[in-house]
């Protein structure tokens, strides 16, 4: 009997066999996923264990944490000011999860990540509880503070962007949210969390409006195309156009008009142009520029032609995804409208800030980032960031000319609310149509830049969504303009 | 292996030489089989409380004593036995002693229990006393049994017995969904951890009678030997059997574990592989058809396979929670104490143990306590090997099959590698029956392994030998 009692004897030793390979599959090639699986509720309850780690914005923190000892959660989270800084912190929930800043640098906030293996270990041996590190952003409290004010009771967005650096300045959403009340995992928390949500509550107010919403640009989209047909060498700033008004749509039997009758936009040169913002001449420079180079120039700008991939843009991570911008590929007609912000053009306000942003910086385009530095525990630098170019979507020497263009706008133009006294302002404003018929309310927007002696420290798009007292003429100078001005004012008392 | 045993030639498992007893070995070993578990008890207070747990002294006291009197009592009355048995139950036995005390301190399971069942109970105390008296029990085997051989004479007996313990959970409610308890006033049972060893005598009492005529009288077909019909009539009873278990008892693991079993000393008393591909095409054949309409079944295979899916998750998550734990445990584990395995919630310490060895000690612990599974089945194994009558092999290579089977099933259903099954982890997991039977099994055990290296009779004086000596040269 001895011969099958061998092969039982291996047998059973493949058994075993079997279930060493299957434990070490489980814990070490699957491991990483099991144990940062969302649905893990060891996840959150890491996450609650001391208190975390905070996120700071000019040397100050706007989060904090307090002891609660519940069952599984030591710790809650708190905010300081939460509808103002929202859009920037996301929020860390017991009992909802964690978004942006709060999930992204979730390991750093814990003291969980690698990089601090060493303070750990320290603290370990020296018998102190784990500590979290912290996340210094870029953002700057005044200008968020005026973003915010600025927007007032209206539905809208800021973005705001250091055209020298790519960093975020300000990034304010209303209507917004408070995420301490939802920090918990009680009913209270529930009834908040669920009052937020888009079907309880139209207004959206948990949607960062200023990355994730894309809205026709309107006007402000006459800068792109601005800087396509220079870039083309086909146009220069100050030489007429041979433009028509109206402008017959290419393929089609629809007249373009312009916002009212400007006669200026008669065969007008792009600063003038923009100066009255002629839809004419900038539909038919983005017809004759063609839908292939029209789509080019915007992707140097940061657009994307479609969603393909999802509506997320991983190449724009700050670390915090923004949405997609689209130029979209399309026949000649529709080209030619979406050369002016309509069609099915659409654009984040972060997208049409980075606009502003590669013009005033002598066409250079800067990465847009919100994270300056992660700080451990001990206030030692384990990360940095560096700006980073992202393209050069127009020459120096073209986006100086259209410098002046955009500043004649703010001089002489609909820019005019955007002017600040003792600098030079550079802008664009916008009024986007939408709807069915457009029958809805127009978007108001507002692109600007201002200037100091070395170069410019700021660039702002605002959007301000439907407003019903400003029916026929919600112009973008009138309620976006005032904002973007209080907003690049914070920024330029701040440098003096 | 010792140097004497080496001298014997390539048959290193038949010796009629005086054989060291391993004694002080087994000794040497259970010392540590003792600290290990106390260590683990302290770290378990310090990572928890931050101080040493009050009842350490009784704790170690008590462990220590219960394999004192096991290392006492082997070596009066089974002074042969192998050195490696005892050790490692009693190791398994202490450290899942530690585990279940470690998940009785467990504030999410104290809150749970008071809200099902409006009182928490810990179990650690009943476990050591489900302890001592299985050391009462294995001791009482050595003791009583002074020949397995013995156990022979009871095969039919053991089948009846084993028969109507099998049965008897039908006439009981089903307890989450698994008809395997009898319950007796406060007493719950699970007979299926008895039956398999007196199903495990009875195979080896009837296939050593049987065995000649089930490997002989057979037709050649298609490169297989092929048993005889009136030789098959009592593989298909216990086939019928176990796929009746599985449908009225919903009970896969003791099913599949029972004719797991059958086939193994089938074919080691038969030498026929015809056997194994006999056995596994019924099984295969019973599984799937029972599946097709029991829903029981079913989902168990469903959340097998799809252990996060919604579906799932809804009906129970405890597949999830517990890869959930291996997985967090990583390479090195959380700790003593520093998991969070009682996320399991039910079960957390009797089928589910292990995933606690697998988030606390991590993949390191896991590894350690499989090897030491894996080595009590293979010393088992041996222990068959080395036995001298039929008798005695086929029912150590049974109990060491049920053993290592049952690991398999259990370890193998808590780490997502195969359908869940309701069974307990030998020796770790909370229960008094499984502890009981498995110190039962292991006093079988080394009883066999006694009676297989204790020292032959001296052997006649040979005439041959003489003749050798005659012409030795001098």
């Amino acid at each position: 009997m001895n011969k099958p009692l061998r092969r039982i004897a291996i047998f059973c030793g493949l058994l075993v066999l079997a279930l060493l390979v299957r434990t070490n599959y489980l814990q070490f090639v699957q491991a990483e996923e099991l144990k940062t699986d969302t649905k893990n509720r060891r996840v959150d309850i890491a996450r609650y264990a001391q208190p975390r780690g905070n996120i700071i914005v000019d040397g100050k923190s706007v989060t904090g944490s307090t002891i609660v000892n519940g069952n599984d959660f030591k710790y809650k989270r708190t905010y300081k000011n939460g509808k103002l800084w929202a859009p920037v912190t996301g929020y860390a929930s017991q009992g909802f999860g964690a978004t942006q800043l709060e999930n992204l640098y979730d390991p750093i906030l814990t003291g969980d990540d690698d990089r601090l293996f060493f303070n750990r270990t320290i603290d370990m041996l020296t018998g102190k509880p784990q500590k979290g590190g912290n996340v210094v952003t870029t953002l700057d409290a005044k200008a968020q503070k005026a973003a915010y004010d600025g927007l007032g009771d209206a539905k809208g967005a800021v973005a705001a962007i250091n055209p020298k650096t790519g960093a975020i300045l300000a990034l304010a959403n209303k209507p917004s949210y408070d995420p301490s009340n939802f920090a918990g995992v009680g009913k209270k928390d529930s009834e908040a969390y669920n009052a937020l949500q888009k079907k309880n509550d139209p207004d959206d107010p948990m949607l960062n409006r200023a990355l994730r919403q894309t809205y026709p640009p309107g006007s402000t989209f006459k800068v792109v195309t601005a800087a396509a047909g220079l870039e083309s060498g086909k146009y220069d700033v100050d030489s007429k156009t041979d433009s028509p008004d109206p402008y017959r749509l290419p393929g089609t039997t629809r007249d373009l008009g312009n916002e009212g009758n400007i006669p200026q936009c008669k065969n007008a040169s792009i600063r003038v142009a923009l100066q009255w913002s002629c839809n004419t001449v900038f539909a038919k420079m983005s017809h004759e520029l063609g839908n292939d180079e029209m789509i080019e120039a915007a992707e140097k700008f940061g657009f994307k032609k479609d969603v393909k991939g999802g509506t997320l843009d991983p190449d724009l991570d700050m670390p915090v995804r923004p949405a997609k911008s689209i130029y979209p590929k399309d026949i000649a007609s529709q080209n030619a409208q979406a050369g002016i912000g309509q069609a099915s053009n659409r654009a984040t306000p972060l997208q049409m800030a980075m606009v502003a942003a590669a013009v005033a910086n002598d066409g250079k385009l800067m990465k847009p980032y919100m994270v300056d530095q992660l700080v451990a525990p001990n206030l030692n630098v384990i990360e940095q960031t560096k700006p980073k170019e992202l393209s050069q979507p127009i020459s120096a020497e073209n986006a100086q000319k259209l410098q002046s263009a955009m500043e004649t706008v703010v001089k002489d133009g609909t820019g005019k609310p955007g002017q600040i006294p003792g600098f030079t302002v550079g802008g664009k404003t916008g009024t986007a149509q939408h709807g069915e018929n457009n029958k809805d309310n127009p978007y108001a927007w507002f692109i600007s830049y201002a200037k100091t002696g070395d170069g410019s420290p700021v660039a702002v798009a605002v959007v301000v969504e439907s407003s019903d007292t400003l029916r026929d003429d919600i112009a973008g100078g009138k309620l976006a303009a005032p904002v973007a001005k209080r907003v690049m004012e914070a920024v330029l008392k701040g440098k003096q | 292996m010792s140097s004497n045993l080496t001298t014997t030639g390539s048959n290193t498992t038949v010796s009629s030489g005086g054989l060291p007893s391993r004694r002080n070995t087994e000794l040497a070993l259970l010392v540590f089989a003792v600290l290990i578990p106390v260590f683990a008890y302290a770290n378990v207070g310090l990572a928890m409380d931050d101080r040493l747990p009050s009842g350490m002294l009784g704790y170690g006291f008590g462990l220590a004593l219960l394999a004192g009197v096991g290392h006492l009592v082997v070596r009066r009355w089974a002074p042969y036995a192998d050195p490696l048995l005892l050790p490692l139950a009693t190791l398994l036995n202490g450290i899942g002693l530690v585990i279940i005390w470690r998940l009785d301190q467990s504030e999410r399971l104290q809150t749970r229990a008071k809200l099902l069942f409006g009182a928490f109970s810990p179990d650690a105390p009943n476990q050591l006393m489900y302890s001592a008296i299985g050391l009462a029990l294995f001791v009482a085997i050595l003791v009583v049994l002074k020949d397995h051989r013995v156990l022979q004479r009871y095969t039919y007996i053991s089948m009846a017995v084993g028969l109507v313990l099998l049965v008897l959970p039908v006439f009981f409610p089903a307890r989450n969904g698994a008809k395997i308890w009898v319950s007796l006033g406060p007493l719950n049972l699970q007979p299926g951890e008895f039956v398999k060893i007196l199903i495990a005598v009875f195979f080896a009492g009837y296939l050593m009678v049987k065995r000649d005529a089930l490997a002989l009288a057979s037709r050649r077909f298609m490169g297989l030997y092929l048993p005889r019909g009136r030789d098959l009539g009592p593989i298909l009873v216990v086939w019928a059997l176990s796929l009746m278990i599985l449908v009225f008892e919903t009970d896969l693991g003791t099913s599949l574990l029972f004719f797991g079993l059958f086939v193994i000393m089938l074919y080691v008393a038969t030498e026929r592989t015809s056997w194994i591909v006999f056995g596994l095409l019924l099984s295969a054949g019973g599984a799937a058809a029972v599946a097709t309409f029991e829903p029981h079944v079913q989902d168990r295979v469903q959340a097998w396979l799809h252990p996060f899916a919604k579906e799932t998750m809804a009906q129970s998550d405890q597949i999830a929670q517990s890869l959930w734990a291996f997985g967090s445990g990583g390479v090195l584990g959380s700790g003593w104490g520093q998991g969070n395995s009682d996320l399991i919630g039910f079960a957390a310490n009797s089928d589910f143990i292990l995933a606690t060895v697998g988030e606390e000690l991590g993949l390191t612990g896991t590894m350690a306590i499989l090897i030491l599974y894996g080595l009590i089945v293979e010393r088992g194994v041996r222990i068959s090997l080395a036995a001298r009558d039929p008798f005695g092999k086929l029912l150590a290579v049974g109990l060491s099959g049920a053993f290592g089977l049952q690991v398999f099933v259990v370890a193998g259903g808590v780490m997502g590698l195969i359908p869940l099954t309701g069974m307990t982890m030998p020796f770790l997991a909370s229960g008094g029956s499984s502890v009981l039977a498995n110190w039962a099994l292991i006093g079988i055990l080394i009883r066999i392994s006694d009676t297989a290296r204790r020292p032959a009779p001296a052997p006649a004086p040979s005439p041959d030998a003489e003749m050798t000596q005659v012409v030795r040269p001098s």
